[in-house]
């Protein structure tokens, strides 16, 4: 089922085009990964997508039903947590949660209730009282999730959940993330840390310039960009001592040795590793390991988009006309 | 949804936030004493406490909610978390009548404090309360929508201030408290017909001391009108501005 699904989204700022007639959907239950450089539309899609902006054309539908114009009709089903805390500093983490579940009409026994489940979920139950100016960055951004959660929304919209927090608060809060995914929470994610988006998202939409550039599953899009099939073998003596027999009994396989004791064998089509195996083991060549390698998404992005990488998580942004397939 | 819970828990936070915080009470209780004495100090003559009271109420309410609402709202859009308001599912009109009523509120407060001073100073029989109440709400609302119209058009908590000031100052001095209508030059009458606190410490000087120069069905409707000309005004500008 859609929780969500937009159709040519765009959104202008003074004749600029922030977003350039985007498509997608999110499925119940699954986390997207929306996966660009600073300055690609990620958070003007979820400004447009939750009500904070107005969208110029296109439509976007929850649960089927359109609210374009309307955005108020489907905020009560969203939680938003945005890539800056934006709770009251003066009110404590449980007044916080509490006054954001009131925002949400819920009754003051229910919100209570919910806000002690979130704040012992969190691990957040010891600064409960405290005030919010009080937690450090990794705490007020785990009780912003929280709030996000108060009423139990259809849909959760994370922006950047661990830009400018530490290693370990960043660690908790994926961690956080996963839970939340397993008790079926759907997750709209925006982030630039590609790492992240391949740990948590079933699918990714890379977007840049305004544009979606490729959308699929992680899995996919690695397969999609990869030319070559690529196996690993490790073995148990130097594969120089049987190379040239190897090229004579395999013609159509590149070779690439790795070292004294491994070598990666490609294929442009999938190979089945039996012959591989029975060979080395007939030539007294134990194989210890033989691991597929594919590409990671990092890979994937930099060949999609050609966004230099290194500038897009230090914050400067997309290299845009680089990219060998797609591009915005 | 039950929306009421929305609007409630909005003007509570306010409430305990922001106006019951000891500073704005001592305000609340400073500022009318200050506009007293003042009025003794500078007058020659002996000044009756009974008449001193629409222009001290009528400051007070000015002064408690147009900079109150202008600073808090600009300090909220300035840390974010108003956007945690636009984004909760209420409509924009309720979620901006829930954030003005905590300033009403206190305007309305603002106004009886003198009027606690004034019972143990002067005989305060004969007034009509309940056109004071009506008055003392109505200068509440314009003075707190006015504060809204500066919030919107502003962008730095300075701003609110400094802005804040370019509307009450000229209210001060032509609204009529300290220099009557009818003594004012031809061609300022007009900016001061153009004031909501005119109409306001209009009604409020008939209520007390009998010495209103304008009919009080005008005064009420042209009160109830600059009320709904800033309210719609701000939220077609929040609209404009603030969700982008």
């Amino acid at each position: 089922m859609r929780i969500i699904e937009a159709e040519n989204l765009t959104k202008k700022y003074n004749g600029f085009k922030a977003v350039d007639g985007v498509n997608f959907h999110i499925n119940k239950g699954e986390i997207l990964g929306f996966l660009g450089p600073n300055g690609a539309g990620k958070t003007t899609t979820i400004n447009m997508l939750t009500g904070l902006a107005h969208i110029n054309a296109g439509t976007v539908r929850l649960m089927g039903e359109d609210y374009t114009r309307n955005a108020k009709k489907a905020q009560a089903l969203m939680g938003i947590v945005p890539d800056e805390s934006n709770l009251y500093e003066e009110l404590s983490g449980r007044q916080n949660l509490c006054f954001c579940g009131a925002l949400y009409g819920m009754e003051k026994e229910q919100r209570e209730n919910r806000a002690e489940e979130l704040l012992n979920q969190f691990g957040l139950h010891e600064a409960a009282e405290k005030p919010f100016r009080a937690y450090s960055k990794g705490m007020k951004r785990k009780l912003t999730i929280a709030a996000g959660l108060i009423h139990d929304p259809e849909i959760l919209f994370l922006d950047e959940p661990t830009t400018g927090i530490d290693v370990a608060f960043a660690r908790q809060i994926r961690s956080l993330i996963v839970d939340l995914h397993r008790k079926g929470t759907t997750i709209f994610l925006t982030t630039h840390y590609i790492e992240e988006a391949e740990r948590l998202c079933e699918r990714i939409a890379f977007i840049v310039q305004g544009k979606i550039v490729r959308e699929g599953t992680v899995v996919g899009l690695m397969e999609e960009t990869q030319e070559e099939k690529i196996v690993n073998f490790t073995l148990g003596g130097e594969f120089s001592a049987v190379e040239s027999e190897f090229k004579q009994a395999f013609p159509g396989y590149k070779l690439k040795p790795g070292g004294n004791s491994s070598v990666s064998i490609h294929s442009p089509t999938s190979f089945t590793l039996l012959p591989f195996v029975q060979f080395f083991e007939e030539r007294g060549l134990p194989v210890f390991e033989a691991k597929i390698v594919r590409p990671t998404l990092e890979d994937v992005f930099v060949k999609i988009t050609g966004v230099d990488l290194q500038k897009m998580q230090t914050g400067q942004g997309a290299k845009p006309g680089k990219g060998r397939k797609g591009g915005a | 949804m039950k929306t009421w819970i929305a609007f409630s828990g909005i003007f509570m936070k306010d409430m305990r936030s922001y106006y019951l915080k000891p500073p704005n009470i001592s305000w609340g209780l400073i500022f009318p004493v200050a506009w007293t004495l003042m009025f003794f100090l500078r007058s020659p003559v002996a000044v009756e406490v009974r008449d001193l009271l629409p222009g001290v109420m009528a400051l007070s309410i000015l002064f408690g909610t147009t900079s109150m609402l202008a600073v808090t709202i600009t300090f909220e859009r300035k840390s974010r978390s108003f956007e945690r308001l636009l984004l909760a599912p209420i409509s924009l009109n309720l979620l901006m009548l829930a954030k003005t009523s905590g300033a009403i509120m206190f305007g309305i407060i603002n106004a009886f404090v003198p009027v606690i001073f004034a019972v143990f100073l002067a005989d305060l029989s004969g007034i009509n309360w309940l056109m004071v109440l009506a008055s003392v709400v109505l200068i509440a609302i314009t003075s707190t929508f006015l504060g809204l119209f500066v919030a919107v058009s502003v962008s730095q908590v300075f701003e609110a201030q400094t802005f804040s000031n370019f509307f009450r100052f000229p209210m001060l001095f032509l609204c009529g408290l300290f220099i009557p209508l009818a003594d004012l030059p031809a061609f300022i009458r007009p900016i001061s017909y153009a004031l909501p606190l005119t109409y306001g410490a209009d009604i409020l000087k008939t209520a007390i001391s009998q010495t209103g120069v304008i009919a009080l069905p005008v005064s009420f409707i042209a009160l109830v009108a600059f009320s709904i000309f800033l309210f719609f005004y701000s939220i077609y500008n929040v609209n404009r501005k603030w969700i982008l």
